[in-house]
């Protein structure tokens, strides 16, 4: 095992970003509070302090404009790393993004690159209301040309945010703003994490949770509570939408026989449909169950605590859907043996 | 005031060779070899030319969807522009792109681009990277007066004026934004230039049916931007002699008369430098003879070249979509 140290996801992407900017002089961070101010959830917190004015830039209030500019310098030789405040503010940026980062490298035959990296929040539990807690992946992951990034810890957060840096691509970045103040163990030292490559989180044979993002720590919540009724969850976190680790999660589902996929985009049209359909496609026949999605519910997001926490999914809900898959007098099954193509 | 003759016959070739070219995308349109929308820079070829005529080849324009003008006027080949127009792998963008998007990145043409006003953050991008890079280059921002009531217009002239961004923005005024009349859906009261005037930019209004005050605008605010001094808007007041997009026949009545077209295509700016070089002898009709046979040559080897054009084969639908 490589040395570690505990921090929190914000130190661990602002130490991400240190490591980045001093490596290589083309890359600069651009956005709304990110120099002196030192960003909203204070990830950047100090940087502009350490590499200038020039690396570390603030803008006005003008998304299209700061995202648009990001574009076209990542075009010419630079590597932007763009702050969108929160996710919901995307809408405010999205033809630059879809219409012009997403398309430039096809569009021009792969003359062009676009080394882009937006940085972006998502994520309710914070009373912020419809319009600051919305998880809009789906969004980004849905336009051919755009890879999105969803990391869930500390570790996982620091060497994805740098290989999305060195990535030639427009790679969209989402942390949970509920999950800035997780704390982990994150290697010392030069410490990546390549695009692609889901993390099997929890070990386990009877049922596979895919979670995404904020949902892992939901699904490793309901992991430990299945565990006391005897079911053994596993937990997949594919890390990255785009490009999507189909292998693994396949490779679990084909083990347990059993899916949940849990993210907090609105359920409708969302994350967990085209996970879920891939597991349908391509592990039916080791299926016991119906695959399940968890997501937030189809409403805007509301200020009201009680509202709210029923609007996002929760441990509780995660073992309601997944007790449901076992029938009643079925257990779990022990001896985690590889469950055979339409058994069960 | 004596011009040097290189940079006439540079102003004119690329003029004619903008108008022979459109004449002949105009042609394979009708002709059903040029499919999907075309909009042609017929009556407007005397802004791009005087503009990147100004300018140095490393330096970098974004365009518009009206964007063959100005691929070529920086050097584009034509060969290359008219097959991507028609969809061949040996276009400029393997056939992906076509018309709305041909891009010469080689040659500092950061694309042409279907969305009305989507050069203004790329081109505003590319001067933060030139002067991040202290590389000296100046990069133009084309763009008709539809895009200035884009808001985010009004973001990147800020962000410019703020950071003293080595850009020139060129508003191609033609009056005409899309199948509507610039004054019935904008105010008026002020020239377009007000606008960028209002964040301290240094404001040029000029004929944009006369080349060489185009090249005379450009010339000062490409040299303002190179010495560090930030960027500068230029009005070219000029006419869409086509309509929106080859084909709009059914609207071009509903938004221009028969005669206003009539008059504006008397002020056309080809003819117009034709005249002067001549009247003035400081090209004789001889030379400027030997031009146009150039051009006529460029665009029958363009047009072979085409004829001989392959499309892409359908592996190459995936390529490209990721570096």
């Amino acid at each position: 095992m490589p040395e570690s140290r505990e921090m929190t996801m914000a130190e661990a992407l602002g130490e991400a970003l240190a490591e980045e900017l001093s490596r290589d002089p083309t890359v600069f961070l651009i956005g709304e509070d990110v120099g002196r101010p030192g960003g909203v959830y204070n990830v950047t917190k100090g940087l502009q302090e350490e590499f200038g004015e020039e690396r570390v830039m603030d803008t006005p209030i003008s998304e299209a404009g700061f995202a648009g500019i990001g574009v076209g310098a990542a075009l010419t030789g630079m590597r932007p790393v763009v702050e969108i405040m929160f996710s919901d503010f995307l809408g405010l940026a999205m033809d630059q993004i879809v219409n012009q980062a997403a398309k430039l490298r096809y569009m021009t035959g792969g003359q062009a690159k676009v080394p882009l990296v937006i940085r972006t929040t998502m994520g309710s539990g914070r009373g912020a209301a419809a319009q600051h807690s919305q998880s809009l992946q789906a969004w980004v992951a849905h336009i051919p040309g755009l890879k999105v990034v969803m990391p869930s810890t500390p570790a996982d957060a620091k060497g994805l945010l740098k290989s999305a840096i060195r990535d030639d691509n427009p790679v969209i970045f989402f942390e949970d703003k509920m999950s800035y103040k997780l704390t982990g163990p994150v290697p010392t030292g030069e410490h990546l994490i390549p695009l692609g490559v889901a993390d099997v989180k929890r070990i386990g044979e009877d049922v596979t949770l895919v979670a995404t993002s904020s949902m892992v720590q939901v699904a490793l919540a309901a992991a430990d509570l299945l565990a006391a009724d005897g079911i053994r969850a596993e937990v997949v976190d594919p890390r990255t939408l785009k490009p999507l680790d189909k292998e693994t999660i396949l490779k679990s589902v084909r083990k347990t026989g059993r899916a949940v996929v849990i993210d907090e985009g609105y359920l409708s049209y969302g994350v967990t449909a085209e996970i879920a359909s891939l597991i349908a496609d391509e592990a039916f026949d080791y299926l016991d169950a119906p695959v399940k999605r968890i997501g937030a519910a189809d409403v805007p997001v509301p200020i009201a605590r009680p509202l709210e926490l029923a609007a996002i999914p929760d441990e509780a809900q995660v073992v309601r859907v997944v007790k449901a898959l076992f029938g009643p007098s079925e257990r779990a099954r022990s001896g985690g043996a590889q469950h055979a193509p339409g058994g069960g | 005031m004596d011009r040097d003759r290189d940079l006439l016959k540079l102003l004119y070739h690329r003029m004619y060779l903008i108008r022979r070219f459109e004449e002949t995308a105009g042609e394979l349109y009708r002709r059903g070899t040029l499919l999907g929308i075309v909009h042609l820079y017929l009556g407007e070829e005397a802004v791009a030319t005087g503009v990147c005529s100004a300018l140095r080849a490393d330096d970098y324009i974004t365009s518009t969807h009206r964007g063959h003008g100005h691929v070529l006027a920086k050097g584009g080949d034509p060969k290359l522009l008219l097959a991507e127009l028609c969809g061949k792998a040996t276009g400029y963008c393997r056939g992906k792109g076509g018309s709305m998007h041909a891009a010469d990145l080689g040659l500092g043409v950061l694309g042409a681009n279907g969305i009305v006003g989507g050069g203004f953050g790329i081109a505003t991008g590319a001067a933060l990277s030139a002067k991040k890079r202290r590389s000296g280059q100046v990069v133009v921002c084309f763009f008709g007066d539809g895009a200035t009531n884009q808001g985010v217009f009004m973001e990147v002239l800020n962000m410019a004026a703020l950071w003293k961004l080595p850009v020139v923005y060129v508003c191609e005024n033609n009056g005409l934004g899309e199948y509507s009349r610039y004054e019935d859906v904008a105010v008026t009261s002020t020239p377009i230039g007000a606008r960028a005037a209002a964040f301290g930019l240094p404001t040029a209004e000029v004929d944009g049916n006369d080349v060489l005050a185009v090249y005379d605008a450009a010339s000062s605010a490409v040299a303002r931007a190179r010495a560090g001094d930030g960027p500068s808007f230029i009005e070219a007041r000029t006419h869409r002699l086509s309509g929106h997009h080859e084909g709009d026949v059914g609207f071009s009545r509903r938004y221009r008369t028969k005669e206003e077209l009539d008059e504006q295509k008397r002020e056309e700016p080809i003819g117009r430098f034709r005249s002067w070089l001549t009247a003035g002898q400081a090209l004789s009709a001889i030379e400027i003879e030997t031009m146009e046979g150039e051009v006529e040559r460029q665009m029958q080897e363009a047009l072979e070249f085409l004829s001989q054009s392959p499309y892409p084969d359908a592996a190459e639908l995936w390529e490209h979509v990721y570096a």
